[in-house]
């Protein structure tokens, strides 16, 4: 597995390059929980960004809460300022269907109206099922269709490859 | 009387109800009826919830879409304003559509028996009722024939229990509180007649509340009251000394014909909380009521209105802890 810290030396480079050319001064950082809120929280530090940081949790937004209910362990979303006319660097650990961004994106559109949403995620691998990409990438992994990456944290945070049990 | 289809001597009473009713066979919510064995990590669990929808308030859309399509039944047999609306506040904030059936204007004064009722709806393919009934054990008796995957909460049977009121007054101790280990809590007023105080004193020892007391009359304590658990006193200035959290109840003003006490004036003198009365509790002591509070005959108007009373966020604190308990039993339905 790549290691995390050049992963976001790379994604703040990025960053910094894509909103230089946008001629945007300093986002609000919003990571998704968990994992994205710790890539978030690293992101700001590389940044030096100093505005608060918002962090989601996509429960109430999910599109398969009739199929598998409520996570036991939701916690609040907070966003500490108001989003209408804002330029949102959205972050995530694992981008794969797509559905988390669909979701966390319907959620942040409850808060206010966002001048642009940049998507900045760790990893990205194959599976999409939502047309969903993210301008700022870490790394991209093939992974089998058993296989997951899971990211593990807060300190120290490292990637780990999953294998799924048949049939998951 | 409302009819209902069992009569009253077969409809199942107030007492310990089996969790295999309002649990599945994994230990999640399905329907809630009762506080009592309940777990403390269940009871946890939907407080955490309910902390999740409180903070929605700061949202410009103040709904998120997890009930969309969902069809939510308040069945109400009892007058109700604060249950009612913030059952239906709650719904509506979880996206699902509400029907409010209030049993003056139903069929079931023309003699439509409960069970009736409920297959109607059903037969509407609603997937939850909010049903509140004069009769202790009418949600338990719901619960038992409804078709599987349409979830009851009880809000409010008899004097048996009120869950939702207790669960959000636990949530606002929690708040305000924290830890309740360390809390001494006093409820105060008519026990006797209070399906709230019974929720109450359930939930505060399942989550191992330092210290519960109870304070009233003889006259408004239901017998046995000690095997609850609880401290009793009949005198309110020893029962406030250095207690944390003080629950008023109200004094149920259409029990007293029933000479359970001579008169409101007098039940004042010895029960109503002033505020020199509460100067006796921790200073900082929370003041909560259920609601609807008598003003002069429970409480004084200065403390209901005071520094120190939170029934107003427990109106506010009442929707979150509903949706919570509402998403939380219609999630369970797929599984």
């Amino acid at each position: 597995m790549p290691e995390i810290a050049s992963l976001l030396d790379s994604m703040a480079e990025q960053a910094r390059s894509h909103f230089e050319q946008r001629g945007i001064e300093q986002p609000i950082v919003v990571g998704i929980h968990s994992g994205g809120v710790w890539i978030a929280d690293a992101l700001r530090q590389r940044l030096g960004y100093t505005r608060p940081m918002g962090k989601l949790d996509i429960s109430f937004y999910r599109d398969d809460f009739s199929r598998i209910g409520m996570h036991p362990q939701v916690r609040p979303s907070e966003l500490p300022e108001e989003l209408d006319n804002e330029h949102i660097l959205l972050v995530d650990d694992v981008l794969y269907t797509g559905r988390t961004i669909r979701a966390a994106l319907n959620e942040l559109f409850d808060y206010g109206r966002p001048a642009s949403v940049t998507l900045a995620v760790l990893v990205e691998r194959d599976g999409r099922e939502l047309p969903v990409a993210a301008a700022i990438v870490g790394t991209h992994l093939e992974l089998g269709a058993a296989e997951q990456v899971k990211l593990r944290g807060p300190d120290p945070l490292r990637l780990e490859r999953v294998q799924l049990e048949d049939g998951a | 009387m409302i009819p209902v289809a069992a009569p009253a001597s077969q409809l199942p009473q107030a007492g310990p109800l089996p969790n295999s009713l309002q649990l599945t066979p994994d230990g999640r919510l399905q329907h809630l009826l009762t506080v009592e064995g309940l777990s403390r990590d269940l009871l946890n669990e939907i407080l955490d919830t309910a902390e999740s929808f409180a903070n929605m308030n700061e949202k410009a859309v103040k709904k998120v879409p997890l009930l969309r399509g969902k069809t939510i039944v308040n069945l109400f047999f009892e007058a109700s304003t604060r249950t009612r609306t913030t059952f239906e506040l709650a719904a509506k904030r979880l996206s699902a559509d509400v029907l409010n059936i209030n049993v003056s204007t139903s069929s079931a004064v023309k003699g439509e028996t409960l069970l009736d009722t409920l297959r109607n709806l059903e037969a509407m393919n609603v997937d939850m009722f909010v049903v509140r009934h004069q009769q202790s054990g009418a949600a338990h008796f719901m619960a038992r024939h409804v078709e599987p995957g349409i979830s009851v909460l009880n809000a409010g049977d008899g004097r048996h229990a009120h869950p939702t009121q207790a669960l959000l007054d636990m949530f606002t101790i929690r708040r305000f509180k924290g830890d309740f280990t360390r809390l001494k809590i006093a409820i105060v007023g008519d026990i006797l007649h209070s399906r709230v105080a019974r929720s109450q004193i359930h939930a505060l020892n399942i989550l191992q509340t330092g210290e519960v007391r109870v304070v009233a009359p003889h006259s408004l304590l239901p017998a046995h009251v000690e095997d609850l658990g609880v401290h009793v006193y009949h005198n309110l200035e020893q029962g406030l000394h250095d207690v944390d959290v003080v629950i008023m109840l109200r004094l149920q003003r259409e029990r007293m014909e029933h000479a359970h006490l001579p008169s409101e004036h007098e039940y004042f003198q010895l029960f109503g909380l002033t505020r020199r009365r509460l100067h006796l509790a921790k200073p900082g002591c929370l003041v909560m009521h259920p609601g609807p509070a008598n003003r002069g005959v429970e409480i004084d108007s200065a403390v209901a209105d005071g520094a120190q009373s939170v029934i107003l966020q427990q109106v506010t604190f009442g929707i979150a802890v509903r949706m919570a308990v509402m998403s939380m039993v219609m999630g369970v339905r797929g599984s």
